[in-house]
């Protein structure tokens, strides 16, 4: 299985991604944000990071460069696309998902372990997972997820949110919000489910002697889903 | 403009200095030539009051690769590997612009590990703030912790360890001390020494702007009731720049295009070249026209002065000019050939065609001032006579839940969380453990890091509070598995021309240089920044040590959670019940007088090598060393983190309860051992004449001191965790 992860001026899971993407069977290729075409690949990632620094709206400018085009376009046509943090970022504002991230509720960066709740398993990223509840990690200033009304009755109606933050047993309230998202809303899809932006770092669970290891439940997951 | 004596002055230089500057030119500098020598001459760049005594530092060992007098320390972890550290001060900007103070410091430290060749892979800092009700601590707290994390998490370098501390000695000056740890192959490391005759200079990074003009002037000198108006002279931070730049600067590095090279820190244009001259003994010349500006009509004078930050000037091998642009145009950095090498030893500068300053490197270097200052030694003070009656009045529980809850010993999640401290995937121990441990990618070795300071024991008696700080470093490392190798230091002072402040200097480097001799743990860079001070008032000693030690198979790193029920719990080293200086005589009785615990070297040696002898075997199973608010306040972190209890047995021969478990004696860690390894265990500890005491057994979640104090492991954490966030958001 082949995949690409997209590096911007500023990422930073950059690295972290690829590390991931290789331990768990993907044949990885770093693609540069001023290339014109993507590599043939069955995944591509937008990584976490600062691109462009953030000093405008994060990931508006990342999502106006060159390399775009291409991910855009290999989205449109069913491609598999998962922008994580950052790349979550830059998906809304490319317009691939609904939605944006304003700066968490309490105006400081969270870096800590989380458990996101599972809602939606008829998709590539998340089918045949036998855990219901994930314990992820996030790390970020702006993921406090917001879309208006109408946006949220499309999203429900359609079934795409992915994953919202909870408690260890699942439970989505108010007091495991941890940056005042809507709805406890941690990730998102587009209407066909290829496309998939989320807050939480998969890439930073991947063994034991790190914060975790559902991350390679993910991951593992996901490259048997694309086989 | 005609250069005076006045001139001089207002520049910060003495009289006799002026005098000295134009003795050694033989006339009056012009007004560049003087902004150049009162950079090069002022105490942050000189070291003049210092380098007299940092001399008597041990800084050589097997493991040393590079000790001071580079950008940074360099030492040997094996299989080819190194690793560049360094700690640095960003105090006098971070009391007048918090965010922007902060974050530069963190921004200029990395700068000095990557201009090695190596890549930072964590970062650690020492931050220390006036009392909790001083109108300004919270809002300059929020700044300097924003400021880090917006440079660090920007970066993408983990924060890893930090210490955190409130004084009211720090009301007027606040410490904002950060460091960094960068990975390197041993036969790749760069240097700052030019070499070869007419080779280009090269700028790099961002644009030279009017921002930090005279940055490390001001940090060389104390505060006044105008200090709001030393605004301008705080540089701003651009931490997306500097990521450009580590990555530009590490593709060029892979090649071997690069000759020397050197960052712009304080001094900026001025320091850096002349540095590179100096050291490889040759004469630079710069265009300054060519140098990339951000603003308009820059003269001669600000450009050389400029702290704009995210700047490097490195001396290139002739003919890879074009090569080297090609890379630093990708990352959309400026690429500019300002200069080139000369055989002249003079630092000559041209702008608009005329040659604007002519200055021999040696007056700025060699002939800089050096002071021997007058110091005051301190006596030792008496010990304290403590009415016994006193603690009749006290119960433990109300005396734990002070001391758990006490600012100097609470849980500072509410700081580290702001902190992106997994990001790269090697973080194996976050902050919030004894040492913050981070694996060498790809390998199985591991590096451990941790940053110390103990002002008040420096304060009552800076020998012993400098031998202290060391061993506590030592002793942080030992406690998770790692074997020290090397420490940087970062020396807070007062004011240099008062002899107290000046004999606490004194012996608190004769304290650290001891210590580190003793435990063969040299010292490999640093930094010393006075006049933290404001008009006479100056801070408590602090000297900040950041330690680093190897792991070699990271599988066997210890933390300090408790981990199983029905486990043993003893204490290594002796506990003699020294109460002045500890945190339960100044928080709890109000007594500031005494001396600080002694530091027995011998002891922490042996102590701490039987530790890591018992952690190489596999015996310890949590560990975690004894310091400020002692052995109860050691133990209950080690329940809140492992969600455990424990049943203490009863202490042997000790007067007093309270100061059992409360004294501060040095040399001294819990360890927890599975009940069979117990034989084996003290049968090592005896054979090296290790003093322990077996303490209790774990249980499942109620703290039981003695029959009547019981506390659940909730009680402990709520007593613990809050304060800080609470106080944060009041």
């Amino acid at each position: 299985m082949k995949s690409s992860v997209i590096t911007f001026p500023g990422s930073n899971c950059d690295r972290d991604m690829d590390v991931a993407l290789k331990k768990f069977g993907f044949k990885n290729t770093m693609v540069w944000h001023n290339d014109n075409e993507l590599p043939k690949s069955d995944l591509v990632v937008l990584p976490g990071g600062f691109s462009y620094g953030d000093y405008l709206r994060c990931g508006s400018m990342a999502a106006k460069s060159k390399i775009m085009q291409s991910v855009i376009n290999f989205a449109k046509s069913g491609g598999l696309v998962m922008g994580i943090c950052n790349g979550f970022q830059i998906l809304v504002e490319t317009g691939l998902v609904p939605g944006v991230l304003l700066r968490n509720k309490y105006l400081e960066f969270i870096c800590k372990n989380v458990f996101v709740k599972l809602d939606n398993k008829e998709n590539t990223y998340f089918k045949n997972l036998d855990k219901k509840v994930l314990e992820f990690h996030i790390a970020h200033n702006e993921g406090n997820y917001f879309c208006t009304k109408d946006q949220l009755k499309e999203i429900e109606d359609n079934n795409q949110i992915a994953i919202y933050y909870c408690n260890n047993e699942g439970k989505v309230e108010d007091q495991f919000n941890p940056n005042g998202s809507l709805k406890n809303i941690a990730g998102i899809f587009n209407k066909e489910k290829n496309v998939l932006g989320m807050m939480p770092h998969p890439e930073r669970m991947i063994d034991q002697s790190l914060s975790g290891e559902d991350g390679s439940i993910f991951f593992k997951n996901l490259i048997n889903n694309i086989k | 403009m005609e250069v005076n004596e006045q001139i001089a002055i207002d520049h910060g230089l003495k009289k006799d200095e002026y005098k000295k500057i134009c003795d050694l030119l033989k006339r009056s500098p012009n007004l560049t030539e003087l902004g150049i020598f009162s950079a090069m001459w002022n105490e942050h760049c000189s070291y003049k009051s210092s380098r007299l005594h940092l001399k008597k530092l041990p800084t050589k060992g097997k493991k040393v690769i590079q000790g001071p007098g580079e950008n940074a320390g360099v030492i040997d972890i094996e299989d080819g590997d190194a690793i560049v550290f360094k700690i640095e001060s960003h105090n006098h900007p971070s009391f007048i612009e918090p965010y922007q103070g902060a974050a530069t410091g963190v921004g200029g430290i990395m700068r000095d590990v990557f201009t090695m060749g190596a890549r930072p892979i964590a970062n650690l800092n020492s931050i220390h703030f006036g009392s909790p009700q001083h109108k300004k601590t919270k809002n300059l707290l929020r700044g300097v912790v924003h400021g880090i994390g917006g440079y660090g998490n920007c970066m993408g370098v983990p924060t890893i360890a930090g210490q955190t501390s409130f004084d009211s000695s720090y009301n007027g000056n606040i410490l904002v001390n950060a460091m960094t740890l960068g990975l390197v192959k041993k036969n790749k490391i760069f240097y700052s020494k030019a070499a070869g005759l007419n080779k280009p200079v090269i700028y790099v990074g961002s644009k030279t702007g009017r921002d930090g003009i005279h940055g490390a002037s001001m940090a060389s000198a104390s505060f006044d009731e105008k200090i709001e108006e030393k605004k301008p002279t705080v540089q701003v931070g651009d931490p997306f720049t500097e990521k450009l730049l580590l990555e530009a600067c590490l593709e060029l590095m892979a090649g071997d295009s690069i000759i020397a090279i050197q960052d712009m820190g304080a001094a900026g244009l001025t320091s850096s070249s002349i540095e590179m001259a100096s050291k490889g003994n040759l004469g630079i010349e710069i265009n300054l026209d060519k140098v990339p500006c951000r603003e308009t009509k820059m003269t001669p004078y600000e450009i050389m002065l400029s702290e704009s930050q995210e700047r490097m000037l490195i001396v290139l091998e002739n003919g890879k000019e074009d090569l080297a642009k090609k890379i630093f145009d990708k990352w959309n950095l400026d690429f500019a050939v300002i200069g080139k090498t000369t055989n002249t030893k003079k630092i000559e500068l041209f702008f608009d065609n005329k040659q604007v300053a002519n200055i021999p490197v040696k007056t700025l270097v060699e002939d800089s001032p050096m002071y021997n200052r007058k110091w005051k030694k301190a006596k030792l003070p008496k010990k304290n006579k403590i009415k016994k009656d006193i603690y009749k009045k006290l119960n433990i529980k109300d005396v734990l839940k002070k001391v758990l809850s006490n600012q100097n010993i609470c849980s500072k999640e509410w700081i580290w969380r702001q902190y992106d401290h997994t990001v790269m995937g090697d973080t194996i121990q976050k902050p919030g453990g004894d040492s913050g441990v981070v694996r060498v990618h790809g390998t199985d070795k591991a590096v451990a890091a941790s940053v110390d300071s103990s002002a008040v024991y420096c304060w009552a008696h800076p020998l012993t509070g400098g031998k202290q700080v060391v061993a506590e470093s030592w002793r942080n490392l030992i406690s998770v598995g790692a074997t020290p190798i090397a420490i940087t230091n970062c020396l807070n002072f007062g004011s240099p021309e008062n002899e107290n402040n000046m004999g606490e200097f004194v012996e608190c480097v004769q304290g650290i240089g001891e210590a580190s001799k003793y435990l063969n743990f040299p010292v490999v860079s640093g930094n010393v920044s006075f006049y933290n001070q404001t008009k006479e008032v100056g801070i408590k000693p602090t000297p900040s040590i950041g330690g680093v030690g190897l792991i070699k198979d990271y599988k066997k790193m210890v933390t300090m959670d408790f981990k199983k029920i029905d486990n043993l719990v003893l204490v290594i080293g002796k506990t003699e019940g020294h109460i002045d200086q500890s945190l339960f005589a100044r928080a709890i009785l109000d007594e500031k007088n005494g001396p600080p615990p002694e530091v027995n070297l011998f002891n922490e040696k042996n102590n701490g090598e039987s530790l890591l002898n018992l952690i190489n075997k596999d015996y310890i199973q949590s560990a975690h060393d004894i310091s400020l608010g002692g052995l109860i306040t050691a133990i209950s972190k080690m329940c809140i983190q492992g969600n455990k209890g424990i049943k203490l047995k009863k202490a042997n021969n000790f007067v007093n309860e309270l100061e059992y478990l409360f004294c501060e004696d040095q040399g001294r860690y819990i360890i927890e051992i599975k009940p069979e390894d117990l034989k084996e265990v003290t049968n090592l500890l005896d054979k090296n004449s290790v003093h322990y005491d077996e303490l209790g057994i774990i249980t499942d979640k109620e703290m039981i001191i003695n029959q009547k104090t019981k506390l659940t492991i909730d009680e402990l954490k709520s007593y613990y965790t809050n304060w800080l966030t609470n106080y944060m958001s009041a």
